[in-house]
């Protein structure tokens, strides 16, 4: 029964190039008729070449299109009944706006005096009556803008793909153009299929969005659960801003993260390595004192609306959105609302920790220099006879506000009963055994947990030190 | 006082380019059969160039030939520049580098090799035309090519792709939508393509039929020879060619300057 | 689909097959008989005869010598001409540009025959300045050929280079010596290869000038005349061996439409 209200179906698609590059791997996807569907993401995240794929500008390596239940996979795109709105409008320069919206009819041998009638109305519907006879070169962005988008509607397409349709658009139009084309689309009931790397976009105008990254699918859900219940760190990432954390399941309904525990309402085993999510508008300012955790204001900016204000507690930071201000250096408490912290069982157990780069170009962490270069870290960048360091593009990277985040795999990191070894100190506040190793905990006293497996059982509350060999680490760049 | 000088400069520069020609405008109107004597008005070498048949069957010749080729080079060229544009890399360094060869080539050395390709090698009659058509083919698809391409280059690549999104087929998509769209460069290389087929001298001669001629290879036997008549007729051939050019550049340049206002107007 | 693809990307097929057959299967049967004789058997003797008759060799030096000075002629005329027109501000700057172009649209031959009469009226007999009058021959066929591209590189010149170079304190010739001159090499190098290997193997100006002194475009034509394939193909590939040396001299600008450009 569901597949007939399916208008469109992705099962399996996978595209991968000459070079071994996979732009979109294993995607599934079912869209109903009428649907206002977005795929969003990054550039380079996979969007573009699905939609290719469903316009039939590209062929899938693998995988299969439904159109109505009917593979189309290798149809040519003049044989769809699918009609794309492109990026920067593809309209024909040497034909006039009649010509380029008869275009498609013509094709289909339509009799003029019913294209007349068409391109009228629909010149109509997007509000550029008596445009007919004017050239392309005359129309500004936002109505060449309208145009393509009517060359594409005037052939009552089954489907329209839009790529970044308002990219090219200043704000103002930008938004404007939002309200219509929902607006286009709640009159017409045709199925949209809009990419966009706009995140706000995506929110405003669709049913449903599919939020994708590296040729995969990230999570699919209607604008509310994507942002309000993101699946992983990335979506949570990439839909508003989030601060994020890794934490562990500490009791029932009880995580600790940045440094303090807190109450949630997602129930998961104890001991559980988590990624917690938490949206600047959710953090509460306290009094010191009386929140979950405190810290001190690092900085405040004011953003119209409200205060976006940096709190650094311990080695963690939160951005915090609120409509009071607050002073730097000021001590203040935070505290969240356990239905506003979400908890994801965190599917890899990375640890992640940002390192600092000091006077020397050398980074430091809890003051042991890690024996690595700045500039083998940072792509592109360079060191001049001054001493100050350049990246790809020749800007100054200023080492006090840049930060190098440093991720290293579990099995990778050692403890030592020689306190002093180890690059940072901690004590054994959980382990699992996880047949042929153990999985352990450190709390350290920088307020951080570190994941580390070990063959050897020690034992909780152990005061060990961390070795964590340097060709070991991957490091990226923060600003 | 530098101005002048500068001015002066390009004058006798420009005097060096068109003195020759200009005298010999001048004496094609007279029935002198030397420049230096001073003679009467008169048309008869414009009355031999009009109706000698040998020399209307070299020029008609001549501008067949030139029509003939550049219409082949144009539509091998155009071709071969869309087909290169859109095909592998490696594919399009190869077309390339080979379509390079005729033009940094000696034309000495290009009619040379082809004529012992064909004739020597292939055994192909010089008087069956096809070794001189491919040696001016040759000699004008380059540059067809190299004037097509930068347009293919500008043209936005999603126009295509917009066309068979409405429903063209690839065949009529490339008609309607990307041909129109280059259309400048393959103009432009037509032009050029005729423009170095009426100039080439040695293509032909290494190729052409022993009994046809074009202007440039009769011009250069007929200066060889002492035939007064044909000499003075040609006087008035290179007048009327002069004319012919000055009257196109005028025109062309008429229109250059009223696109460029109403671009200012736009 | 895939047809569509295929579609667009075979219409290079004849174009390629066309050179191919016609460009380079030519230079491979030019390589074959330059190396072998009349009896199909390989030899080097048309490669070693021509480096040790002195004829021959004279031959190319000649070419060298006439090459050489035209060039330079041409290059002492047309960087002046080049650099006055970029940079006035007169109105008229495109129609006297196109002055210069158009003789090119005339047929050289046309061209070159009422030069020599202009010539034989002012030195009497021809025969007297054979190489004198190959230069000026050669100078007024290629000049426009070397004014062309010096203009377009100049004329591109971005006007702020010059500016700041004056407000840095250079005055008019420093400024044209230290950045005029040599971000203007490119447009001279597409000019000088344009105005080089033509004046090395166009022996139809010398022909109409009464220079009977051979380049090494006449041999070519001196073995067509007597059926001397062997030999002509000889000459052809040593001049396609200079051709590649040159070009490999100034850097292959591929991307120059240089003929084509001047012709426009």
């Amino acid at each position: 029964m569901g597949t007939s209200e399916n208008i469109i179906e992705l099962k399996h698609i996978t595209r991968t190039y000459e070079d071994g590059f996979s732009a979109v791997e294993d995607f599934n996807l079912e869209v109903k008729r009428g649907e206002f569907v977005t795929f969003l993401g990054p550039s380079g995240c996979g969007k573009t070449t699905t939609l290719r794929m469903i316009a039939g500008f590209d062929i899938p390596t693998s995988g299969e299109i439904l159109l109505n239940g009917k593979p189309i996979t290798n149809l040519p795109p003049n044989k769809r009944p699918i009609n794309t709105v492109f990026q920067r409008y593809a309209l024909f320069p040497h034909m006039n706006i009649f010509e380029n919206i008869a275009f498609g009819l013509k094709q289909k041998k339509t009799p003029k005096d019913v294209i007349e009638k068409k391109v009228k109305k629909v010149l109509a519907l997007v509000d550029l009556e008596g445009f007919e006879n004017r050239s392309v070169s005359t129309l500004s962005g936002g109505q060449q803008q309208r145009i393509a988008i009517a060359r594409a509607l005037v052939n009552e397409p089954e489907i329209l793909l839009l790529d970044e349709p308002l990219g090219a658009l200043d704000l103002k139009m930008r938004k404007e153009m939002q309200i219509e084309l929902k607006a286009m689309h709640d009159e017409l009931g045709i199925t949209f299929i809009y990419v966009t790397h706009d995140q706000e976009e995506a929110l405003t105008m669709s049913d449903k969005i599919v939020v994708m990254s590296e040729g995969k699918m990230q999570q699919i859900g209607t604008p509310e659960d994507i942002y309000n219940e993101p699946k992983n760190a990335f979506v949570a990432d990439f839909i508003g801003e989030s601060n994020i954390f890794n934490g562990i399941m500490t009791g029932k309904l009880k995580a600790r993260f940045c440094g303090g525990e807190f109450e949630c309402v997602d129930d998961i085993e104890q001991g559980t390595h988590i990624t917690a999510v938490v949206r600047p508008e959710d953090v509460e300012l306290t009094p010191p004192g009386q929140g979950i955790i405190s810290g001190v204001v690092d900085s405040v900016i004011f953003k119209g609306m409200h205060y976006e204000i940096t709190v650094v507690s311990g080695k963690n930071e939160m951005v915090i959105q609120s409509v009071k201000s607050a002073a730097p250096g000021e001590r203040v408490g935070m505290k969240v609302d356990p239905q506003n912290i979400h908890i994801m069982i965190a599917e890899d157990h990375t640890n992640i920790f940002s390192a600092d780069i000091n006077q020397d170009f050398h980074l430091e962490y809890n003051g042991h220099i890690l024996d690595t270069s700045v500039t083998k870290i940072i792509k592109g960048s360079r060191r001049t006879e001054d001493g100050t360091l350049l990246d790809a593009h020749g800007e100054v990277i200023d080492p006090k506000k840049t930060k190098i985040m440093v991720s290293i795999q579990p099995s990778d990191i050692h403890m030592t009963d020689n306190m002093e070894e180890g690059i940072v100190q901690g004590y054994i506040s959980n382990l699992i055994y996880k047949g042929d190793h153990y999985s352990y905990v450190i709390h350290t006293d920088l307020e951080q947990d570190f994941i580390v497996n070990d063959e050897y059982l020690w034992n909780m509350d152990d005061q060990v030190g961390l070795l964590m060999p340097v060709d070991k680490m991957k490091f990226a760049l923060k600003r | 006082m530098r101005k002048y000088i500068k001015g002066m400069f390009l004058g006798l520069v420009l005097l060096f380019l068109y003195l020759p020609i200009f005298i010999l405008a001048v004496y094609s109107f007279t029935d002198a059969t030397n420049i230096g004597a001073i003679r009467g008005f008169s048309l008869h070498n414009y009355v031999t160039l009009f109706t000698t048949p040998e020399l209307l069957g070299m020029i008609g010749g001549t501008i067949l030939l030139a029509l003939g080729a550049a219409f082949l080079a144009t539509l091998l060229g155009t071709m071969g520049a869309i087909g290169a544009f859109y095909s592998k890399k490696k594919t399009t360094k190869v077309i390339s580098t080979m379509n390079q060869v005729p033009v940094v080539n000696a034309d000495v050395v290009t009619g040379f090799s082809l004529c012992i390709l064909l004739v020597v090698v292939l055994g192909v009659s010089k008087d069956t035309f096809v070794p001189l058509v491919v040696g001016h083919v040759i000699l004008c698809a380059p540059f067809v090519y190299l004037s097509v391409m930068p347009k293919i280059r500008q043209m936005d690549p999603s126009i295509y792709e917009a066309a068979l999104d409405l429903g063209a087929t690839p065949f009529v998509a490339l008609i309607q939508i990307v041909i129109p769209q280059i259309l400048p460069g393959i103009i432009s290389g037509f032009a050029l393509a005729v423009t170095l087929s009426l100039d080439d001298y040695f293509v032909a001669t290494y190729t052409k039929p022993a009994t046809f001629d074009t202007i440039s290879t009769y011009v250069v036997n007929a200066t060889k020879g002492a035939q007064t008549t044909i000499k003075t007729a040609l006087w008035a051939l290179s007048t009327v060619i002069f004319l012919i050019v000055l009257v196109l550049v005028a025109v062309m340049n008429l229109r250059a300057n009223k696109n460029g206002s109403e671009r200012v107007d736009a | 689909m895939r047809k569509f693809s295929f579609s667009r990307k075979s219409l290079g097929v004849p174009y390629a097959l066309f050179l191919f057959v016609f460009v380079i299967a030519p230079l491979l049967v030019l390589f074959y008989y330059a190396f072998t004789d009349g009896q199909g058997q390989f030899t080097i003797a048309n490669l070693t005869g021509f480096f040790t008759n002195p004829n021959t060799l004279g031959t190319l030096c000649y070419s060298f010598a006439l090459a050489i000075v035209t060039t330079a002629v041409c290059l002492l005329l047309a960087y002046p001409i080049a650099y006055i027109l970029a940079f006035s501000n007169i109105k008229s700057k495109s129609v006297i540009l196109m002055l210069f172009v158009m003789p090119m649209w005339i047929n050289f031959s046309l061209r070159i025959t009422a030069l020599k009469e202009v010539l034989t009226v002012l030195e009497g007999n021809l025969a007297m300045h054979p190489f004198l009058n190959a230069v000026i021959g050669m100078t007024y066929d290629f000049l426009p050929f070397m004014i062309l591209p010096i203009y377009t590189t100049i004329s591109r010149l971005d006007k702020a280079l010059r500016e700041a170079a004056m407000d840095l304190g250079a005055n008019e010739f420093e400024t044209f010596l230290k950045i005029t001159l040599p971000l203007s090499v490119p447009g001279i190098i597409s000019g000088v290869s344009m105005v080089f290997l033509p004046a090395m193997t166009n022996y139809v100006v010398l022909d109409m000038l009464y220079n009977s002194t051979y380049i090494m475009g006449s041999l070519i034509g001196s073995y067509f005349a007597a059926y001397n394939w062997h030999g002509g193909s000889m000459i052809a590939l040593i001049l396609l061996g200079i051709i590649c040396l040159f070009t490999l001299l100034t850097g292959g600008s591929e991307e120059e439409n240089t003929r084509g450009g001047a012709l426009l």
